[in-house]
């Protein structure tokens, strides 16, 4: 058995002396562990840093053994993030999320394609805002792929798809803002840059942090509560971080 | 083929890093056939080092003292504070001779995948020796890792929070080209670093 596939590194386990088990997301075989033989040695160890690029080829002699990668380093976006405190927790919480939420060797496009647009977000020059915004639509992506997707078309209540304000925690349907009014404490913010057609606005920090606290309550309730798991530390993390991040 | 003992010997001997079961058994061979030149002094030396070594209340490091050898070195700059991840990075910087004050060991890196977070490091221990009067600077001497530095922020925003009287400098480690490293054959983080953090001549 043996494929080759781009790929993206989500994590990279120490095995005995020199070896690492890493994870990689891939389109087509989605999240899919291998064992990299020097893997945690000197000189390969860059190469397996959360978030870098590779073109893996994976082999084994069954499909279901784990098998292991030969990988080249296409690009590592991991490098130029190091000092950047904030983007830093950006890919480190993508790739904890993905690592923690998505089944194995399941593939899942989208999640990939997303992931792939956020990585390029958190490498470019933007704002914080600009790449916190694809972190927030690739956690949905995420929810959507799991098959918990929000549906933010129309309003629960009334099926009107105007005055969108709200989201119900319990069925992740949006709600307008006048039949949400009596039950607001209950009910998750919408920020608008989520609304459908509403792709080119640029939201405001309150509304990036809002779309995580959405994303954030539903991974936690659907895909971690769900398997008695918290959600990963270094979401916690960024979502505290985003909080106090500078806005350039 | 051999007694109990020596087949215990060489399990745990084969645990060891570096060595593997046929290893071990060379090894085991080794210091049995040297009974007195090596095995006795060997086991000697291991009864006293797990009997006196500890952990320095101070600052981390492994010594038969506590505070170490090197916090209570009155020749060390008590006003610069290495933190370091590991005693084996503590012995990596002794070992270049080059820095002249006291380390703290914070025991690992946070790590999502390991599922270690800020309470399992020595973190507060190193917010209370940069409270002290004395410390002036506090070098994070982390992995060029994800972990690594993802750990140097979080100390890094622990110690921001101090008020600005007691609060010290931080610096961390310069990233870039090693010392003998040829561009050609550099990977394109380590060059991408060195590009970011380029200095006049």
């Amino acid at each position: 058995m043996h494929w080759s596939e781009d790929g993206i590194v989500l994590s990279a386990r120490k095995h005995g002396e020199s070896a690492a088990i890493i994870q990689l997301l891939t389109r087509m075989h989605g999240r899919h562990a291998g064992l990299v033989r020097g893997g945690a040695g000197r000189r390969a160890r860059g190469i397996y840093q959360p978030g870098n690029r590779v073109t893996a080829t994976w082999r084994a002699r069954l499909e279901d053994h784990l098998g292991s990668y030969t990988c080249e380093l296409l690009s590592s976006p991991a490098a130029a993030l190091l000092d950047d405190p904030a983007r830093l927790a950006g890919l480190a919480a993508a790739c904890a999320m993905a690592a923690a939420a998505l089944p194995e060797r399941a593939p899942h496009p989208e999640v990939y394609d997303t992931f792939s647009a956020l990585l390029e977000r958190l490498a470019g020059d933007g704002t914080v805002i600009d790449w916190a915004e694809a972190y927030v639509r690739w956690e949905l992506s995420l929810l959507a792929e799991l098959g918990y997707g929000l549906d933010l078309s129309a309003c629960a209540a009334t099926g009107r798809n105007d005055g969108l304000a709200w989201v119900s925690p319990r069925s992740g349907r949006a709600v307008s803002l006048s039949a949400g009014e009596p039950y607001r404490d209950k009910l998750l913010p919408l920020p608008a840059f989520l609304l459908n057609g509403a792709a080119s606005e640029t939201p405001d920090r309150a509304e990036v942090i809002q779309g995580l606290t959405l994303t954030g309550h539903f991974l936690a309730r659907h895909v971690f509560a769900a398997n008695e798991q918290r959600i990963p530390a270094a979401r916690q993390r960024l979502a505290a971080r985003l909080g106090d991040a500078p806005a350039g | 083929m051999a007694g109990p003992e020596i087949e215990r010997l060489i399990a745990l001997l084969a645990k060891l890093p570096g060595l593997g079961p046929r290893s071990a058994r060379r090894a085991a061979l080794h210091l049995i056939e040297r009974r007195e030149a090596m095995l006795d002094p060997l086991a000697r030396a291991m009864a006293e080092a797990a009997a006196k070594i500890r952990i320095c209340a101070t600052c981390g490091n492994l010594d038969s003292n506590s505070p170490c050898s090197i916090c209570a070195d009155p020749r060390r700059d008590p006003s610069v504070v290495c933190v370091v991840e590991g005693v084996a990075d503590l012995w990596a910087i002794e070992r270049t001779a080059s820095f002249a004050g006291l380390y703290h060991v914070i025991g690992g890196t946070l790590s999502a995948l390991d599922g270690v977070g800020p309470e399992d490091l020595n973190i507060a221990g190193l917010v209370a020796r940069a409270e002290r009067p004395e410390t002036q600077e506090i070098i994070l001497a982390l992995s060029a890792t994800v972990d690594g530095q993802t750990t140097a922020h979080y100390v890094a925003d622990r110690l921001d929070a101090l008020p600005e009287d007691v609060r010290p400098k931080l610096s961390r480690l310069a990233h870039g080209v090693p010392v003998g490293g040829e561009l050609d054959y550099l990977d394109d983080g380590t060059l991408t670093a060195a590009l970011k953090a380029r200095r006049p001549v």
